[in-house]
Formats: structure tokens, sequence, C-alpha cells
């Protein structure tokens, strides 16, 4: 339908399997938050008008996910220095085999899915789906605080895509709302990872199980 | 909306309020302020005066009123009657926890337990309110609402000294209880409002149900009342709470909220149509059950409280078998049957909430004195504690059954409806015959169980040095167990002032059924009652003076009971209270499992030792708690699932999201 929005959409396919294969935290956090923007862009090409509503929800989406949780993220890896993924459950090349073979079977099962007509063309729910997966990767696969939160945010990312298919039903106060809840999970989270690092002087979470009862 | 203050209803829907709020006020308040105390007792009280004056002016007003509110929930409404059926059970929510919370202002000061008098008021104030709620609710939603608000005052009350160990136990066995029952309820009410169509509690289910259906709805009543109410095998939580409450509280829970079993089962059996024998016949066995052993595993205890509330346990069974009774009449068209059954457990649903208040009370007086609940411990109280003895006497040939007091005359109805039923030659001969000697029975070993707790606490020698000196409770104490041993007395010589209002309940009841009801004035003697009644109390109360006189006179008391004229006989050669039930424990060793700890003599000369005994609930020891710990340990597998690890738990939301979308995708 749009082939500039269906452009985007591949190019946060190909971030997200950037993200699975780089050990620099640096690099994922920049990587997050260009596909943030890019998700930012997405409602105008779909809309393909401007208006106040599309404004607020698309410059309040790239403000947050281009801007300030980047920020908050990098002062909090500095806080606890750190500076790469070093002992990844599933090795990088690895995991990102495994993101493309969700990418595929993403595109695969979508296709079966009985959606609206209108909904079809795009390669919104594939991407929506193959992102959410590729979030799922990260958060059971790497150790450390940090790049969960990624893994994290790439999983928001792919329920934001799904959100799309919405766009025009969606109120207003929902859309800020949802980026609300975002912003405050992950000011918490900074939070958490800050105490994590205090109490055991370490991120990586696999030490959590010494909370086990 | 306006309504006229002089609608009962509207009276009583206060005053439930203001119960449910009469804690409410002294929790703004430092502990330190013991006023608070007085206050809580306060509202209490004019809650209760303003419920007896609404069901006064129900009485002479219309019968039957409602209030419906719409509300936000997304089921049910705000629907709340009064019937006769409900005044009839209101009439102890009103009399019964007033009385409570002034004798708590002695029993239970404020000074003396500032880390929970106040916890306390609040509850007590939320379980008398939730009761009164339960009670007017003609909704299922509400009432399920009420019923829980009870339910979990009643265990914050139970478990008010939490920090005994035995206590906290007691309160979670009665919560477990407590929620299997309501369990049975969400699905009795659940069921029902697929058959009827609504969430109201008017709307009568036509008799077009399918008998797996109606058999269905009767047992999840029984079920699901029969644990608040403490019917036999689902009486597990009751002993232990019972004995750990405090005495007010216990008074309240033994007298009034196990009616509320009796409640549910007698409304929601308004709304069924019960046309087979069987109910009644399985009800009036699970009564005679109730009662037989409720009595001996009383006849068992040692411990005071314990005793009492497997003796309320006994009485329930009493009022069920009632119950059963008046099923058999509805389902043979019997209103006599009908009419006695149901009139006589209603009216000693009545006389229990009194005598077992008042004996709750009462070993509220006692462990006062003697600082323990062990009977084993305690005797001779009747020379320091006279008043209180003497009260204890009241409610004891009450509970007994024995004339003049009131348990006799609604035992007696149910007597005379089992009579009535064997003499008719219906086809019920057999199980009503059994239940008429079961009913004997029960007479029988309740009078063996308050002889023995009689004579062991207040007869005899003290067993055991007491620290100070044992003596009579304060007046606050006092008083609220007077009036209630003058209600046993009022209502045993003169019954016939209750019958108005229950020939009422009892009409209401049987609708669906409708024959001719004769009237219960006219179903057997009361006037001949009343008067020998009088005429006993005259021969009792004269030959005791009499006697008094004459051994005052007489013999100086220097040596001590049991000692046999021998002056220095040691108070550890009196019956205890394990000897005193040995016989009969031992006759049904069958169904107490008792244990005994013998000592085993293996020399010329054996050394000192002990010999101890105890019966353990057999239900909960020898079937819940193995279920429950036979669980936790299959249980402990599952615990493989908590690795503790992060990524492992977000493993799981995948494979639950791929499970999902991979069985949307077959749905399809």
């Amino acid at each position: 339908m749009n082939p500039l929005l269906n452009a985007l959409l591949v190019v946060v396919l190909a971030l997200n399997l950037f993200a699975l294969g780089t050990s620099r935290l640096v690099t994922v956090i920049k990587i997050v938050s260009l596909q943030g923007v890019l998700l930012g862009l997405m409602p105008f090409l779909i809309e393909g008008h401007l208006g106040w509503r599309l404004l607020l929800a698309s410059g309040g989406t790239i403000l947050l996910k281009g801007g300030i949780i980047p920020f908050m993220m990098i002062r909090a890896m500095r806080d606890v220095q750190i500076k790469r993924e070093m002992e990844p459950l599933i090795g990088f090349l690895p995991s990102m085999l495994l993101g493309a073979l969700a990418t595929g079977f993403a595109l695969l099962f979508s296709k079966s899915l009985p959606l609206a007509s209108a909904h079809t063309t795009p390669l919104l729910v594939p991407a929506s789906l193959a992102t959410i997966f590729v979030g799922f990767i990260l958060l059971t696969t790497r150790a450390k605080a940090i790049t969960q939160v990624m893994g994290y945010l790439v999983l928001e990312n792919g329920i934001y895509i799904f959100g799309m298919l919405l766009m025009g039903a969606m109120p207003l106060v929902v859309e800020l709302g949802v980026l609300l809840d975002l912003f405050v999970a992950v000011f918490v989270i900074c939070i958490i990872i800050n105490h994590i690092n205090q109490a055991f002087s370490s991120l990586d979470t696999r030490r959590l199980v010494a909370l086990k009862e | 909306m306006q309504y006229e203050i002089h609608n009962g209803l509207v009276l009583i829907f206060a005053a439930t309020i203001i119960m449910i709020a009469s804690g409410l006020p002294a929790c703004f308040f430092d502990r330190r302020f013991v006023w608070t105390q007085r206050l809580t007792t306060a509202l209490m009280l004019i809650g209760s005066v303003l419920g007896w004056w609404g069901l006064v002016v129900a009485s002479f007003g219309t019968p039957a009123s409602s209030i419906v509110w719409d509300w936000h929930l997304p089921a049910g409404h705000f629907s709340i009657g009064l019937d006769a059926l409900g005044a009839v059970f209101l009439i102890p929510v009103f009399t019964i926890p007033v009385l409570g919370s002034f004798y708590g202002l002695s029993y239970w000061r404020q000074s003396e337990h500032p880390e929970n008098g106040r916890g306390l008021g609040l509850f007590y104030g939320l379980l008398a309110g939730g009761m009164a709620l339960v009670v007017l609710s003609r909704d299922s939603v509400l009432f399920l609402i009420a019923w829980e608000l009870m339910a979990m005052a009643a265990f914050f009350l139970a478990g008010a000294e939490d920090e005994k160990a035995e206590v906290r136990r007691a309160g979670w066995t009665y919560l477990v209880a407590t929620h299997a029952g309501t369990i049975c309820l969400l699905a009795l009410f659940a069921l029902l409002r697929q058959v009827s169509g609504g969430f109201a509690l008017s709307t009568v289910v036509d008799g077009s149900l399918t008998t797996g259906i109606a058999a269905t709805l009767f047992v999840l009543t029984i079920i699901g009342f029969g644990f608040k109410a403490g019917l036999m095998p689902l009486h597990v939580w009751l002993p232990g709470a019972h004995a750990n409450a405090p005495s007010h509280v216990s008074a309240v829970m033994s007298g009034v909220m196990l009616k509320m079993g009796i409640y549910g089962i007698l409304r929601v059996l308004t709304l069924l149509p019960v046309t087979e024998l069987w109910n009644g016949e399985v009800v009036l066995g699970l009564g005679a059950i109730t009662g037989i052993l409720g009595i001996v595993f009383a006849i068992a205890q040692n411990d005071i409280k314990r005793l009492m509330a497997y003796s309320s346990i006994e009485n329930i069974g009493i009022i069920t078998m009632g119950i059963g009774l008046a099923l058999i009449g509805r389902a043979l068209h019997r209103a006599d049957f009908v009419l006695l059954g149901l009139g006589g457990a209603l009216l000693h649903v009545w006389n229990h909430s009194l005598f077992k208040s008042l004996i709750f009370l009462n070993s509220g007086a006692i462990m006062h004195a003697v600082h323990t609940r062990d009977m084993n411990r305690m005797g001779g109280l009747a020379k320091s504690m006279p008043v209180t003895a003497g009260l204890f006497l009241f409610g004891a040939v009450a509970i007994c059954g024995l004339p003049p007091l009131n348990g006799f005359a609604s035992e007696w109805l149910i007597y005379l409806g089992l009579f009535h039923s064997v003499g008719a030659g219906s086809s019920t001969v057999w199980p009503v015959g059994v239940a008429a000697v079961a009913l004997a029975v029960i007479g029988a070993l309740a009078l063996a169980c308050f002889v023995k707790i009689y004579c062991v606490v207040f007869l005899g020698t003290p067993r055991h040095p007491v620290h100070g000196q044992p003596h009579d409770p304060s007046r606050l104490m006092r008083y609220p167990m007077m009036l209630l041993a003058g209600g046993c007395v009022v209502l045993g010589i003169l019954p016939q002032l209750g019958f108005p209002l229950l020939q009422n309940a009892v009409e209401q009841w049987m609708d669906p059924v409708a024959p001719a009801i004769p009237q219960l004035a006219s179903a057997a003697p009361f006037q001949w009652i009343s008067s020998m009644a009088m005429v006993f109390i005259v021969l009792v109360v004269g030959g005791f003076v009499l006697l008094r006189r004459k051994i005052v006179r007489q013999a100086p008391a220097l040596v001590g009971t049991w000692g046999c004229g021998y002056g220095l006989a040691t108070p550890r050669i009196q019956y205890t209270a394990t000897s005193f039930g040995e016989m009969l424990v031992s006759l049904f060793r069958w169904v107490l499992f008792p244990r005994f700890r013998r000592p085993a003599i293996s020399s010329v000369f054996p050394a000192k030792s002990e010999f101890s005994t105890e019966v353990p609930d057999p239900v909960l020891e020898r079937v819940i708690l193995p279920a429950f710990r036979q669980a936790g340990r299959n249980m402990m597998k599952l615990r493989l699932l908590q690795q503790g690890r992060i990524q492992i738990y977000l493993l799981y939301v995948l494979a639950v999201l791929v499970f999902l979308l991979g069985w949307g995708k077959l749905g399809f």
C-alpha cells in the first residue's frame, strides 16, 4: 500500500538483527533509539496528513524513545561503568540467526492470520511479530540488566507497531498513557539497575538466583 | 426516593450501617485513649436499639418490604428486604453482639490490650453488621459480599491474639474452611442464576428442573452453608477458632454466626423446589450424626472452650434435624411436620443463641479467674465464684433441654414432630424413628457432658494453686450474663411469646406447598408447659432455700468435697475431667481415636511417671491435615518452575505466547 512505510519496516527489521549481533551496549542503545524514531514517523505515513493529534502522539514517541530513554540508559550505563555484554547465554551470531529465523516464521505465520483486508498489504503485522520475538530473544539470552532493558524496549516497539493497525480507532489518551507507562517503567528500571549494582556488585541478573527461597 | 421513618426496613438498614461502622471512630484515636472502647460500645448499643425498633415497627406494619438500588458493579443490584424468616435471624444479631460488647468493656479492656483492642472493636462491629446484611440482602451478589464481610471479620477476631502459634493455626484452618464453603456458594449462585435467570434471591425456581440440577443445587447448598454452620464432616475449623477467640467473640460466633449457615440453607431452600423425599432424609441424617458426634466429642474434651464449641456443633445438629423433618414434610405435603420441625428449629436458633452465649461468656469469667482453659486445673470454683456458678447452671440446664428452661421447648417441638411423623405411618417411619432415638441419645449425652463440666469446674476443691484468689467478675461482665439467663427463663416459661413470628416464618417458608397450616400454639399444650414450669421453679427454689438453711445450721464445711470423710485428702484424688469422660470416651473409641500416653511399669519400685490423654479432632488430624500435607509434598515438585532466573521466567512468557498463537491459529 505504502512503499515508504514498507521500507521503514524493513529497516526496523534489519535494526532488530543488528541489535542481536552486537556486544557493545552503546550501539544497542543507539539502535533501539533509532528504531523508536522510525516508529514515531510511521503514523504520518499511515495517515498521510498532519493534525495536532498526530503531531502530539508522534512527537511524544520520538522524544521519548529517541531522546529521553536513550539518555537515561546511557547515563545508567556510565554510572555502573559497563560497556559490553560479555557472556550471553547464546552467542551473538547464533542469536542473530535465531532472530532471522523468528522473522521468517513471523512472515509465514501472519499470512495465515485472519486479518481484515485493509491490513494485509503492508508488512505491519509480520514486522510487529518479528520485533516482539527479537525482544524476547534479547530478554532471555542476555545476562546484563541493561541489555535486558533494551530487550524490553524492543518488545514494546513490536507492540507499538501492532498498535499502528488501530491508529485511527485509538483515542489520543490511550497512546499518551502507553507512552507514560513506558517512561515510568524505564525510569523505575534505571533505579533498580543501580540497586542491583550496589547489592550484587554486578549487573549480571543470573546472580539474582540468590534471592530464591 | 422517599422513605418513611416508620418503615422498619429503613431503621434496620441504618442499624446495620451503624454496627458496621461502630469500631471505626476508635481507629482515629491513639491506643492510649481507653474511652474509645466505650464509644464503640455506645455505637453498638445505638445500632441494636435501632434494629430492635425497626423489628417492632416492621411487625406492626407491612410484613415484607424491600429497597432496591442500582450500583456500579457489573452484576446484581443493591437489594435488601425484610420478611419473617429474616426477622427471626435478625433478633439474635441485634441482641447477642451488643451484650458481648458490654462484656468486652471489662473482659478485653483497651488499657490491658492496647495492641489489639481497637482492631477487635472494629472487626466486632463488622461481624455484627455483616451478619445483619447477610440476612437483609435479597441479591446473591450482595449476599456474597456480606457473607465475606462476616467471614473475614470473624477471621481477624478469632486471630486477635496472633502472637500465639496455636491461635494462628486455628485462624488458618478457619480461613481455608470458610473459603471452601464460599467456593461452593459461588457455584451455587452461578447455577441458580442459570436456572432462574437473575441474581435476585426472590425468584422461586419452578419445578421444571431436571433431577440432576435440582440435586446439585441442593447438595451445593448443604455443603456451602454447612461449612459455616459446622455440620459434621465440615466442622473442622469450629473448635479451634472458638477456643482461641476472646470469649465474647466466641459467644457471638457460636451464638449468632453459626446460625447464618442455617439461615443460608433455609433461605436458599425457599427458592428451590424440594419435592424429593431423600433431601429431607439426608438432612435429617446429617443432623443426627452432627448432634451425636458433636456431643461425644464435647465429652472427650478437657479444654472448656473446645468443649463448648463441640456442644455448639451438637446444637446445630438438633436444628438441622428440625430442618430435615420440615423438608420431609414439604416433600410429603404434610403441613404439620413442617410446622413442628421448622418451628422447633427456629425456636432452637433463638434458644441456642441465648444459652450458648451465656456459657461462653461464663467461660470467659472462669478464664479471667483461673487463667487457663484446661478443666483439669480448675475445681471448686462454686465457692469462690458463686454468681458465675449459678449463672452457668442456668445455661447448662437450658442446653441439656431440661424443663423449665428454654432448651426444652424447642427440642420438645422437634420431638413432637418426629412422633407425629412416626405415628402418621408414612413411608418415612424408619429414618424418622431412628432420628427420634438419636435426639434422645443427644439429650442424654448432653446431660452427661454438662454434669462433667459443672462437677469438674465448680464442685470439689481446687486442683491446682491459682495465681490470686478467684472471684466473681465485675458487674459489666455479670449483667450481660444475667440478661441472657433471664432470656432463657422467659423463653422457657413462655415460648408462646415468639410464636406469632415463628408462625409467619414457617408459613412463608412452606409457601410452595401451601396446604392449610395449623397454628403453632395449638400444636402443643403450651399453657401446661408454662404452668408446670412455674410450679417446677417454685419447687426447686423452695427446696434449695430449705436445704441450704438446714445445711448451714447443721454441718460446718471444713472438709473438702470428695474427701470421703477423710480430712487430709489431697485435691489430686478427685475425679478429673478426663476420668469423668473416660467411660463414654472408651465407648466411642471407634470414632474419637483418643491418644493415651500411659506409663509402663517395668521395675518393682517404679519411678515417677506421667499419664496423659488427648482427643484431637479426628476429621482434621486424620483426614484433612494428611491430605493437605500430601498435597503440599506433591506441589513441591512445581518448585522446579521457580528457578529464580529472570531469563527463564521470560521464557515462560514466550512459551505461553507461542502456544496461544498456535492455539488461536488451530482454532480458526
